[in-house]
This record gives structure tokens, sequence and C-alpha cells, in this order.
């Protein structure tokens, strides 16, 4: 286990560092989620009290379509000269190589919400009241989830011909649960309610995430296996 | 009993893709120190057969020994084992050679991995070359850098799918070199190539693969005549 996960760590330390240097992935993910931002602060009103109401699906909207755009590069830049092949034939466990993408992409996507969530509070005018600590329990437990199943999908959909759309095709369906959960939650931390109202939802998001991560990771090996 | 394991064995694999019989009932074996090369005609199953051989792809039917384990069991001690040239350089083009050496050299846990990287491109003569991304490479420049890649894990067996494609005169003379000091340590060598020249200077033995079959096998003697060579191989082609 502990040779899995320094491995995951050594690829991950790859992407991101590969990231670091060129900043393209990043760069487009940040322009995406502050467009998106943007457009919406002129389609509502921000003096309007029912802006609020739209706030924590515009934080999950911005997340979940900006981080497609990264889980959508993570193995496409794998298949150039074919380097999956150089990975497979590598002696790690296929596992590490899902978990090292897994590390990547949360930290990319967490990257783009540091950045585009303040500037979202801002646009709408919003002070945050609510319990800090929740909230980013709340995100991180929502933006993982989605990385789990997204990355896996990713890894699924990257041998198909159109794997740009097929990514979203396949993963939405699949995490409207955690997204409603994540949404609802998001709400009444924002709202400053009772946080008592959004255990039930926070308890959905951590099954969902032990569930699905605990399926992904053993599955993985069947994708990365050959014909 | 050690002794009597072969490095490389194949019983009758045989890989079925689609609906077509690529490779049917090849059987093989190589020891420690010895080196092997495989021709054949374009489309004749080489890469299919080094696939398989090397655990990416699973035989339809038959089975692969590596050291006398199963290698269809994926295990890390027998990839560990192995170096494996492909078509394809596996190289990350955004990294410099040294990046990539590095990171290859931390997942097949190399100890002292950056001052053997270093080491590897001098030898292979990337030196000058080694804070560039890859991406900027010639052709013969990246498979430089993909033998570099293979000979960092000291590997205890070869598998070279064309090694010498790409690679200028001084190059192709380096890496048989190489590979003849590595085979005097006793690594186990099989290589794919077209060039007989090479597989002359190189190779204990030759196999012809042809339709997917071992149409012949030879041993090559020092100071054999290369004509004689090309003349088996075309024999044996037809004789498929
Ligand atoms: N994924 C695949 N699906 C179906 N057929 C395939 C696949 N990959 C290879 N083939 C077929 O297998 C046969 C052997 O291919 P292979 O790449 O092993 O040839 P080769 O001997 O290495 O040729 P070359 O000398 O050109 O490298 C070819 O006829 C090819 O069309
Ligand atoms: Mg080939």
């Amino acid at each position: 286990m502990k040779a899995i996960i320094s491995d995951a760590w050594t690829i991950a330390g790859k992407d991101l560092g590969n990231e670091w240097k060129n900043k393209q992935t990043i760069g487009m993910m940040v322009i995406f989620s502050s467009l998106v931002i943007l457009v919406f602060s002129f389609a509502f009103d921000p003096t309007n009290n029912m802006v609020k109401a739209v706030i924590p699906g515009l934080i999950w909207l911005i997340t979940i379509f900006s981080g497609l755009l990264g889980l959508n590069r993570s193995f496409l830049s794998e298949q150039e000269n074919d380097s999956i092949t150089g990975l497979r034939s590598a002696p790690i466990d296929p596992s590490s190589i899902y978990l090292g993408k897994v590390m990547a992409n949360c930290t990319m996507v967490a990257a783009v919400q540091i950045i585009s969530i303040p500037v979202l509070f801002l646009l709408f005018d919003y002070r945050f009241m609510g319990e800090f600590l929740w909230f980013l329990l709340v995100l991180a437990a929502g933006t993982l989830g989605f990385i789990i199943v997204g990355t896996f999908l990713a890894a699924l959909a990257v041998n198909a011909k159109n794997s740009e759309m097929l990514l979203p095709v396949l993963l939405l369906p699949l995490l409207s649960p955690l997204m409603i959960a994540a949404v609802q939650a998001t709400r009444i931390i924002l709202e400053n309610a009772d946080i008592q109202d959004a255990m039930s939802w926070i308890q959905l998001m951590a099954a969902y995430d032990l569930l699905f991560l605990a399926a992904c990771f053993f599955l993985f090996e069947f994708i990365m296996e050959g014909s | 009993m050690k002794e009597l394991v072969h490095m490389l064995e194949l019983k009758n694999l045989t890989k079925i893709l689609g609906d077509k019989v690529i490779l049917r009932n090849v059987s093989l074996s190589l020891d420690r120190g010895e080196s092997l090369a495989v021709v054949g005609p374009n489309g004749a199953g080489k890469s299919t057969f080094f696939k398989c051989t090397v655990g990416l792809l699973r035989p339809t039917s038959g089975e692969v020994y590596l050291d006398g384990e199963l290698i269809s069991k994926n295990s890390m001690s027998v990839k560990q084992k192995i170096g494996f040239l492909g078509h394809e350089s596996y190289l990350y083009s955004t990294l410099t050679p040294l990046e990539n050496l590095k990171f290859y050299g931390k997942l097949y846990k190399i100890k002292e991995a950056d001052k053997k990287s270093a080491e590897l491109l001098k030898e292979v003569g990337l030196h000058l070359f080694r804070d560039m991304p890859v991406r900027s490479f010639s052709r013969g420049m990246v498979q430089r850098l993909s033998i570099a890649r293979v000979l960092l894990a000291e590997p205890e067996i070869l598998m070279l799918d064309e090694p010498h494609t790409g690679l200028d005169v001084e190059a192709a003379y380096l890496l048989n070199r190489i590979l003849k000091e590595k085979q005097r340590r006793g690594t186990a060598i099989l290589m794919i190539s077209h060039d007989f020249e090479q597989v002359q200077e190189l190779a204990d033995r030759v196999a012809v693969l042809s339709k997917g079959k071992i149409a012949d096998t030879m041993a090559i003697r020092q100071g054999s005549n290369l004509e004689a060579l090309k003349e088996w191989y075309e024999k044996a082609v037809k004789g498929a």
C-alpha cells in the first residue's frame, strides 16, 4: 500500500510539475470559470435577494465544468508517445496510476476553486457568514467525489473516438446524487442555517466518496489491461 | 534446478485480434546471456509477439514464462526484469530528458537515479540537450533517449523492437557495444530488426517470423556471410 501511494505521488508530481511549467490546463480552467461567473453576474441582478439561492448551484457548476476540462486532458496527455504503455509496463500497481491522477486532478480543481469562489462571492456581493470549516468540508467532499468518478471515466473514455464528448455524457448522470447533496449542503451552510440540517447530506456525500473510491480503485486494473 | 529454467519461454503462443489470427503456436526459448533476433516482413506479427511477451497484450492461448514465472500474472517482480523498447518512445514530450529518466527511475525504484540518469545521458550522447524538452528532439535523439530509458532499470531481459531505427552510424555502433557488454554480463536480449547487418553483428540466433508462424531459426556464427543470411531469410519467408 505504501508503494502504491509513493508511486501515485510520483505520477501526480510529474503531472503537477508539468502543469506548473506551462500552466496550460489550469489557465484554461480559471479563465472558463471566471467567464461563467461573469456571464451569470450579468444575467442575475446582484442586488436581488434571490441571487443568494443561485450561489450554491453556481459554485458546483463552475467546479464541474472547469473540472471537466482538466479531466479530459489528464489521460489524453498520456496518449502522446503512448506513455501510458510505458506506465503499464513499469513495475507499479495499476491502481497507483489512478490514484496519482486523482491527486493531480484534485489539486488542480482545488486551485481553480481557491481563485474562482472568492471572485464569485465578490461579484455577487455576498458576504460569507456561515461556518467556514463546514463550508470547506462540503467543498472538499463534493470535489473529491467528482474527481474520483471523473478520473475513472476519463480513463475509460480516452480510448473512444470522441472522448471529450463522451466523458460529460457518462459522468453527469453518475454525479447527480452527489451534486444534489453538495448543492443542498452548501445552501444550508451559506444561509447560516442549523448545521444539523446538512448532516444527512454530508453523510450521503461521504458514503458516495468512499463507495466510488473503493470501486474505482479496484476496477481500474481492468481498464488498463490490454485486450 | 535453477539452471534449467530458461530466462524466457513461450509455449504455443496464439493471439487472435478481432477475427484475425496474428500469431499461431509460437514456441521459443531464450537463455541468460543469449541474444535472439526476430526478423520478418512488415505485418508478420513481430510487434504483437513482443507485446504478448511483455504482458501488454493477453495471449489468446498459450503461456509465456519469464524466469519460471507466468507473465500474465502481471506481477511487479516480472515487470522489473523486463526492459521493453517499443515502436513508441513512451517519453513525455513536455519534460526534458533528465526529467523523463528521473521519473522512470523513480517508478522502477532505482537507487541514485539522478546520478545514473546523468551518466546514461552522457553515454547516449544527449548530455548537451539534457535541459531541452523532448518535444524539440529529432527522431534519432528520441530513439537514443528511449534506449537510455530502457537501460536505466538494468533489466535482466531486454526486448527491443527495432532498436536501430533512426540511429546514425555512430549511435548504432554505440548501441551494439552497449548491448554486447550487457550480454556478456548475462542479460538476455530479444530484438526485432529489419537490418541484417546489425542482426549479424549482435545475434547468436535468428528466427524468421512470417504470417504469424516461426518459419525457421538459424544459429549465427562469427564471421558468417551476410549474403547467405539474406538468402536464407528469403527462402524461409517464401516457404512459410
Ligand atoms: N489492435 C489490432 N487489431 C487488429 N489487428 C491488429 C492490431 N494490431 C495489429 N494488428 C495486425 O496484426 C498484424 C501484425 O502487426 P504487427 O504490428 O505485429 O506487425 P510487425 O511484424 O511488427 O510489422 P512491422 O515490421 O511493420 O513493425 C498486422 O497485420 C496488423 O494489421
Ligand atoms: Mg512492428
